[in-house]
């Protein structure tokens, strides 16, 4: 799970990492009252939206007198921000956070993050921040230090001295650079973030280390015991259906293809678009139905997926194990029923009850096609997405 | 022979008196695994289905003989349950519990890193389907029909997915040695790369399928120990041609991060690697069966 810049400094505040002084705005005037506030004469007028790369969006203003803030606000309140990472659709800024304007005399790279292959942290630093970290990691990899952290001891202040050295944080600046590694360490493990980067943590020409912008990400299955991280969640930075899916515990992904999917099972859901695109079509979505998918259930995944109005045609996948066909058919039936479906619909059921999944299915007198095979289920939804849009 | 189970592997479940549980410790039964009891902390002493109940997986080992253990504990204790396992002599250890926290599995791990490596634990899973060895022992959730005994091992982490490839086989008339489930999540019990040394060694598999996925190194490591360490031959298929970069595709581990998480990327790196590839998901079946005639 994602959160805001203003959300992850508020949590950095906490673990003794130094800021530059900043307040949050939801309206142009609150904007202005934030910036006269924070006093001086430069501001940063910055976007909140769940993306990095902001800057180069136009994201971020650099302003010197409340006009210029009063500008800023108007042009990024309420627009959708497009960035390379938000995708075509961009995300809606309704939130911005004013900063004093910082002097910078250096930026250097900071991160923690869990490590799936050395399954531990791993603390990564560069001296040269403010850039994109993966494309610095194909060009110069050398420029990157990487220090992992043994879990059951955690880390130790002379691999925090390590990365300070690394990043050429000495003399008067070490100890502020060991107190900063150790509290974003700490934060990662402490809240059960996935990610904690801080690009840039800048040196400033007052000799301060300061953390300019901060990106934390957090671990879904954790936020059980996280519940102040959970309230940080914004839905309005996720895809609406997306959310919806959610809440009816379902696993969906949106996608820019029109053959709509319900299957089970993440691995079959990858591996069931894999076939539709070696057939010829294009997934709209992945969607996982989870086991045990009752008639309720199925006929929520049912909406979710024909709420995309690029559908042309849609595809079933069930493998049934925990689940039973019999009972999938069911609900499938009582969707299609329900929702008055217009797109042509494949269902191909296997495992657990299937003689008796594909009775009800034959039964229900629906024109929905029926498949044996997974080949067999790609290439009629293919035929059907082609008569349809034809 | 068969690997990490068989028929006379003495079984117990953890999580045995809850719902899923008592569900799941049916199925196994009813497969003919060797359940021969479960834990469920404070409820030591009753009888479940008919088998003893222990308050600790020591009580297991010492007054059953467990071997193996399935959790089906929730996710906020599993972590909990699995160390436990390991701590008094399971020898092997399937996790089923979906949501286990990923610094919960770090612990886990590095707990597991403590003992010498001949007395510790093995682990499949979180997240996962559980392990088969067809007509003989079932540790899992998966619907036992579907498989049929034979010499083709399998490693996946994905459960429909396997189910899938264990259908295909078994209308070709192939038979599985063991199928191993090894789960969604980022970070693990074993790996591929650990089952594959196993099905090496097992007299029986005469031919290895690994189920991959997009997300993480795991594959193209289990491919460089084929190269260097297997006789026999491998057949992989990877999906997720079709999902984004940066996008978490249901499994929690399921996402491309970085360079070489991709499907074509890790499917570019097999075949250089020499491990033969099913070139769609509706191919896996006979992919091996093309692999099985030439031997």
């Amino acid at each position: 799970m994602d959160i805001h810049e203003y959300q992850a400094k508020e949590i950095l505040a906490e673990y003794g990492i130094k800021l530059a002084e900043g307040g949050l705005a939801h309206t142009v005037e609150e904007a202005v009252q934030r910036s006269r506030e924070i006093g001086g004469n430069v501001w940063v007028v910055k976007s909140q939206i769940h993306s990095g790369a902001r800057g180069k969006a136009g994201g971020i203003k650099l302003c010197r007198t409340h006009e210029e803030i009063e500008a800023a606000a108007e042009s990024l309140l309420g627009k959708k921000l497009v960035t390379h990472q938000t995708g075509p659709a961009g995300k809606l800024c309704s939130k911005l956070y004013i900063e004093a304007g910082t002097d910078i005399a250096r930026e250097v790279y900071l991160a923690f993050m869990i490590d799936r292959s050395h399954e531990r942290i791993v603390m990564v630093g560069s001296a040269q921040g403010g850039m994109d970290i993966e494309a610095l990691a194909a060009t110069n990899p050398d420029a990157i230090k990487k220090v992992h952290i043994e879990p059951a001891v955690g880390l130790q202040d002379f691999q925090a001295r390590t990365m300070a050295f690394a990043l050429g944080l000495d003399g008067d600046l070490l100890n502020h650079a060991v107190k900063t590694i150790r509290g974003c360490y700490r934060a990662l493990r402490d809240q059960d973030a996935n990610i904690l980067e801080i690009n840039p943590l800048v040196v400033t020409r007052n000799n301060e280390l300061i953390a300019l912008d901060a990106k934390m990400s957090f671990d879904e299955n954790a936020l059980f015991r996280r519940h102040r991280i959970s309230e940080l969640r914004d839905n309005s930075q996720i895809d609406p259906r997306e959310v919806a899916a959610a809440d009816a515990g379902l696993s969906y992904v949106g996608l820019d293809g029109d053959i709509g999917c319900m299957i089970n099972g993440a691995g079959l859901a990858m591996a069931t678009m894999d076939m539709i695109k070696l057939a010829g079509g294009e997934p709209a979505n992945f969607l996982d139905v989870g086991g045990g998918a009752s008639a309720e259930r199925t006929e929520k995944a049912f909406r979710l997926v024909l709420a995309d109005k690029n559908v042309k045609a849609m595809l079933v996948n069930i493998f049934a194990g925990i689940n039973r066909c019999d009972w999938i058919a069911e609900g499938v039936v009582q969707a299609v029923r329900n929702i008055g479906m217009t797109v042509p619909l494949v269902v191909r059921l296997s495992g657990t009850n299937v003689e008796e999944g594909r009775r009800i299915i034959a039964d229900s007198g629906l024109p929905i096609i029926t498949a044996e095979t997974l080949a067999d289920a790609a290439e009629k939804v293919v035929q059907a997405r082609n008569q349809t849009a034809a | 022979m068969a690997i990490l189970i068989n028929e006379r592997t003495r079984i117990i479940v953890q999580g045995f008196t809850g719902r899923i549980g008592t569900f799941h410790a049916q199925e196994m039964i009813d497969y003919g695994s060797n359940v021969v009891g479960g834990v469920t902390p404070g409820k030591g002493g009753q009888k479940h289905l008919g088998l003893p109940v222990f308050n600790t997986v020591r009580e297991a080992v010492e007054q059953a003989g467990a071997e193996a253990s399935i959790v089906f504990v929730p996710p906020a204790f599993a972590a909990d349950s699995i160390m436990e396992a390991a701590d008094t002599g399971i020898k092997y250890c399937v996790s089923i519990t979906d949501g286990i926290p990923t610094q919960d599995m770090m612990t886990v791990k590095n707990f597991l890193r403590l003992f010498p490596k001949q007395s510790r634990m093995m682990l499949t899973g979180p997240n996962c389907s559980g392990t088969i060895s067809p007509e003989r022992a079932m540790l899992g959730i998966m619907p036992g029909h579907i498989y049929s005994r034979g010499v083709v091992g399998v490693v996946g982490r994905s459960g429909t997915l396997g189910y899938e490839a264990a259908d295909q086989m078994r209308r070709l008339n192939i038979g599985i040695s063991t199928s191993v489930g090894i789960g969604g999540d980022p970070i693990i019990g074993s790996s591929h790369r650990d089952v594959l040394e196993k099905l090496e060694e097992d007299p029986e598999t005469k031919v290895a399928l690994m189920i991959g996925e997009i997300g993480g190194p795991m594959e193209v490591e289990a491919g460089i120990f084929a190269k260097e360490n297997m006789s026999k031959p491998l057949v992989a298929y990877i999906a997720g041609l079709t999902a984004p970069p940066g996008r978490r595709m249901g499994h929690a581990g399921a996402i491309i991060s970085s360079a070489g998480e991709s499907a074509a990327e890790k499917v570019e790196r097999l075949k250089e690697l020499g491990v033969t590839i099913c070139p769609t998901p509706s191919l896996m079946g006979e992919t091996v069966a093309k692999v099985l005639a030439r031997l």
